[in-house]
């Protein structure tokens, strides 16, 4: 239970992060991304930010071995690039750049319930879901005719 | 470069560290959002308590500044819902394909000094900056 509560403030510091540093606008976001325009850097000073103290809490948190409020650190173990890594990001990039949203300030401009946000959210999630099904019946796809040149 | 803010950038990129930071000091969970909201629509509901609460966290933020006189967000956005609509799907079918999105991997991926997420990362900004080019500029430019 304390650890939904940890969640829920970190949640909260992430959210107020976003509004603070302008990250919620879009415009902003793609001020940084029209290189070839008037450009603002802004968001490497974000990303730089955000970067040094994460990578100082990770450092502890390593150290440390164990999570406070919980069993175990769960760090991501892969290291190899594979083709859905490069395409996903491929895909996500030119989703980001024709409106100017990723996940964290899409969610957080949710609490202004205007009608373009909560559109863009729902087409993220079907996206999401959508993926998952893609990816599943692939997989389905894939075993079944293994089994059939078994067969 | 007018429009540059370089100090709140650096603050409010520092509170999205610290969150980051808490979130893995305190859980144990990496703070990729993608990934947490992908996982209430896509897993079962075993563990779908904390990714509500760190959710419900990100909504909370900007109606707490509302209570401290702010106002609520209002970004601009695409006129063509289309153009909303395709994305949103392109951002979720991409961050759920590539494992993670500016936060998971741009923020998280990197200050583990990840190869993938320093990939992605890249990948994706070069994929976004192509993008803005083409929408405002037009190919020739």
């Amino acid at each position: 239970m304390l650890a939904v509560f940890a969640s829920f403030g970190s949640g909260l510091l992430f959210g107020a992060g976003l509004l603070v540093s302008g990250m919620t606008n879009p415009e902003k976001v793609l001020g940084f991304l029209d290189i070839f325009g008037e450009w603002d850097a802004t968001l490497a000073f974000v990303m730089a930010g955000a970067v040094a103290v994460t990578a100082a809490g990770f450092t502890v948190a390593r150290r440390r071995g164990m999570p406070l409020l919980a069993t175990t650190l769960r760090w991501p173990t892969r290291h190899d690039i594979d083709a859905p890594l490069v395409g996903g990001a491929v895909l996500f990039g030119i989703g980001w750049g024709l409106v100017g949203l990723c996940p964290g300030p899409a969610l957080v401009n949710l609490a202004g319930l205007s009608l373009p946000v909560i559109v863009f959210v729902v087409a993220m999630g079907l996206g999401m879901v959508g993926h998952d099904f893609w990816r599943d019946h692939e997989l389905t796809s894939a075993r079944s005719s293994e089994i059939r040149a078994d067969g | 470069m007018h429009n540059l803010t370089p100090v709140s950038g650096l603050v409010g990129g520092a509170l999205i560290g610290l969150a980051s930071a808490l979130l893995m000091l305190l859980t144990g969970r990496i703070a990729g959002i993608s990934g947490i909201f992908a996982g209430l629509l896509t897993r079962g509901n075993g563990d779908a308590a904390w990714r509500l609460a760190f959710i419900a966290g990100l909504i909370a933020a900007p109606l707490l500044a509302a209570l401290a006189g702010h106002a609520l967000p209002a970004p601009a956005m695409p006129e063509r819902v289309a153009v909303i609509a395709i994305g949103g799907l392109l951002v979720g079918f991409g961050t759920r394909m590539g494992s993670g999105c500016t936060s998971g991997h741009g923020v998280c991926g990197s200050a583990r000094l990840s190869i993938r997420s320093i990939t992605a990362t890249v990948i994706f900004m070069v994929a976004a900056v192509l993008t803005v080019a083409i929408v405002r500029h037009g190919l020739g430019a």
